[in-house]
């Protein structure tokens, strides 16, 4: 049946892109919490009259945050085509898009990670620090846990935009559903592939937001 | 125990200079329950914050148990820190913690061994009556509550001192009058020096020993709260004061009493200390040949003994009332007649 209904759709193929977006969000989206965390918490302890209150590593760390976050994701894919040579070895494949991917995206969510900080209550930073708390354990146990349901939402909505973010890549041959999308579905005119490769890319975000809110409510205990 | 040196804070804004703490000096003995009083704005905030390093001073210094606050920092002021801690107006616990952890948490500071860390905590949360809720997140508390989970962990490493930044003004009458006991308990079992800053005269009457009322960032009158309820000298003081004595003294009260009371005459007896525990009213009726009503009374513990008035109706010959009045006298309680029928 699915053979008539979707003639052009070669399920071998469309598995192994499938599985490439997934590698490609999943990769993307672990180095771009990582790297956004750190970012956010250098944003955060670095404004006026917090504990590392810097002008120039926050002005420097804000403009970085604010010039890659407004670069549209597919030039910049076209900017960082030597940096991800030198570091890849190649411009196709998967991994030839993570440079790009990671890069659009963790200013992205340095900015949603600061936004967490922000929320919460000075008046328990001040109680930690009345403890005679350093500010390293601050960090890890007062900034990160108390935002924990702030901070997993964000990186929610960042993996989304990561799916999204991969399929563009994809029309330039990072291979996954979007290459397939573009080049099988949509330059030969087979809309049956296009469609299926729509869905899966659905199916993918679905998942992630399912597992993102349950892991949100679990951590919130306000 | 606590000395304070000319100590003075200026916030520099740039634009504007504030000075929130003008030359304070003050000495607060082991043991002592210190109040400050000041309403918002008077600096009190700033000075209690002076106290533990989370503010550096501009001027003065601050010694704890011999140790110049203001001299150090870095990890000596952290160790510092955990021997004077802090419980606040809005409790400021962990959300993400239950209440056993938000109590182990100066302990994780402190790097207090896990075992120990359990032990220590489930003392404190018998300490502070919370047993059954260990696993609760303050989400889950009243607001008693979660001030007895910041008690406990302000308890956690054996403070010497213990800071209140208005630990009672966000609390119902009734939980705050739990929250003062509790306070006085922990002031007597363990010996801790207490330094609280509110702006509720209730509270200083209730717990403190002394007090100090602030204005304008300086202290304007030090004294035994006993003493300052009944001589305060400045003008807030007197507004303070009548917070929790109110109403006989008003014009409108005694024109309306002696509408009331057309009869005899009206006197205003002033008890302070330990005359307020005296039989003084029956020796009174027994000896002198008056009739006495009780026509209004107020009376109000403090930690150091009683003080109150009473408005009594004295009925009887000028001659007899006048000796009655002479008997009071004797016996150190203040009369002041307060008009004839």
């Amino acid at each position: 049946m699915l053979k008539n209904l979707f003639p052009n759709v070669d399920w071998q193929a469309m598995w192994e892109a499938t599985l490439e977006t997934i590698y490609m969000t999943a990769v993307s989206t672990l180095f771009t919490f990582i790297i956004g965390l750190v970012l956010g918490v250098i944003l955060f302890l670095t404004a006026p009259n917090q504990l590392w209150a810097n002008k120039v590593v926050n002005w420097l760390s804000g403009a970085f945050v604010n010039i890659f976050r407004s670069i549209p994701f597919i030039i910049l894919i076209i900017l960082l085509i030597p940096f991800t040579k030198f570091l890849i070895g190649s411009i196709r494949g998967p991994n030839a898009a993570l440079p790009a991917l990671i890069i659009g995206a963790a200013p992205f969510y340095a900015r949603m990670v600061l936004i967490a900080l922000k929320e919460i209550d000075k008046g328990v930073i001040e109680a930690a620090r009345s403890m005679g708390a350093t500010t390293w354990t601050i960090i890890r146990k007062v900034l990160l846990p108390e935002s924990k349901p702030a901070l997993i939402s964000g990186i929610t909505v960042t993996a989304i935009a990561l799916v999204g973010y991969t399929a563009m890549a994809g029309i330039i041959g990072a291979g996954g559903l979007g290459t397939l999308a573009f080049l099988d579905g949509f330059q030969r005119s087979r809309e049956d592939v296009t469609l299926v490769s729509t869905i899966l890319i659905l199916v993918i975000v679905f998942a992630v937001q399912f597992v993102g809110d349950f892991l949100t409510g679990r951590a919130d205990k306000r | 125990m606590i000395e304070l040196k000319g100590l003075t804070k200026i916030f520099d804004t740039g634009k504007a200079r504030l000075t929130a703490v003008d030359h304070v000096d003050l000495t607060v003995p082991a043991g002592e329950i210190f109040g400050i009083i000041g309403y918002s704005g008077a600096g009190k905030s700033t000075l209690i914050r002076l106290l533990n390093g989370l503010e550096k001073p501009s001027e003065g210094s601050v010694e704890i148990n011999g140790q110049n606050i203001t001299a150090i920092s870095g990890p000596k002021l952290r160790k510092a820190r955990q021997k004077v801690s802090m419980i606040f107006q809005h409790f400021n616990l962990l959300w993400s913690r239950t209440v056993r952890e938000n109590i182990e948490f100066p302990l994780e500071i402190a790097g207090v061994g896990k075992e120990e860390r359990r032990k220590r905590s489930a003392e404190l949360i018998e300490l502070v009556g919370l047993e059954g809720r260990e696993n609760a997140y303050p989400a889950q508390l009243s607001g008693g509550q979660k001030q007895r989970v910041g008690i406990a962990r302000a308890l956690a490493n054996d403070p010497e001192v213990l800071l209140c930044d208005e630990a009672t003004s966000a609390l119902d009458p009734q939980t705050t009058d739990a929250i003062l006991d509790l306070l006085i308990d922990i002031n007597k079992r363990l010996g801790l020096t207490i330094v609280l800053i509110t702006h509720e005269m209730h509270v200083i009457r209730k717990i403190c020993h002394r007090v100090a009322v602030m204005e304008g960032g300086r202290v304007v009158e030090l004294g035994e709260v006993l003493h300052v309820f009944q001589h305060p000298k400045e003008n807030i003081t007197k507004r303070f004061v009548a917070q929790v004595t109110e109403t006989e003294d008003s014009a409108e009260t005694v024109r309306h009493l002696r509408e009331q009371y057309p009869e005899g005459q009206l006197v205003k007896l002033i008890f302070v200390g330990d005359q307020a525990e005296q039989p003084i009213l029956t020796q009174l009726i027994r000896e002198y040949k008056v009739e006495v009503n009780i026509v209004h009374g107020n009376i109000s513990h403090t930690q150091r003994g009683a003080y109150g008035t009473l408005i009594l109706q004295l009925k009887g010959t000028a001659d007899e009332i006048a000796k009655a009045l002479a008997f009071l006298g004797a016996h150190d309680v203040q009369t002041e007649v307060m008009g004839n029928a």
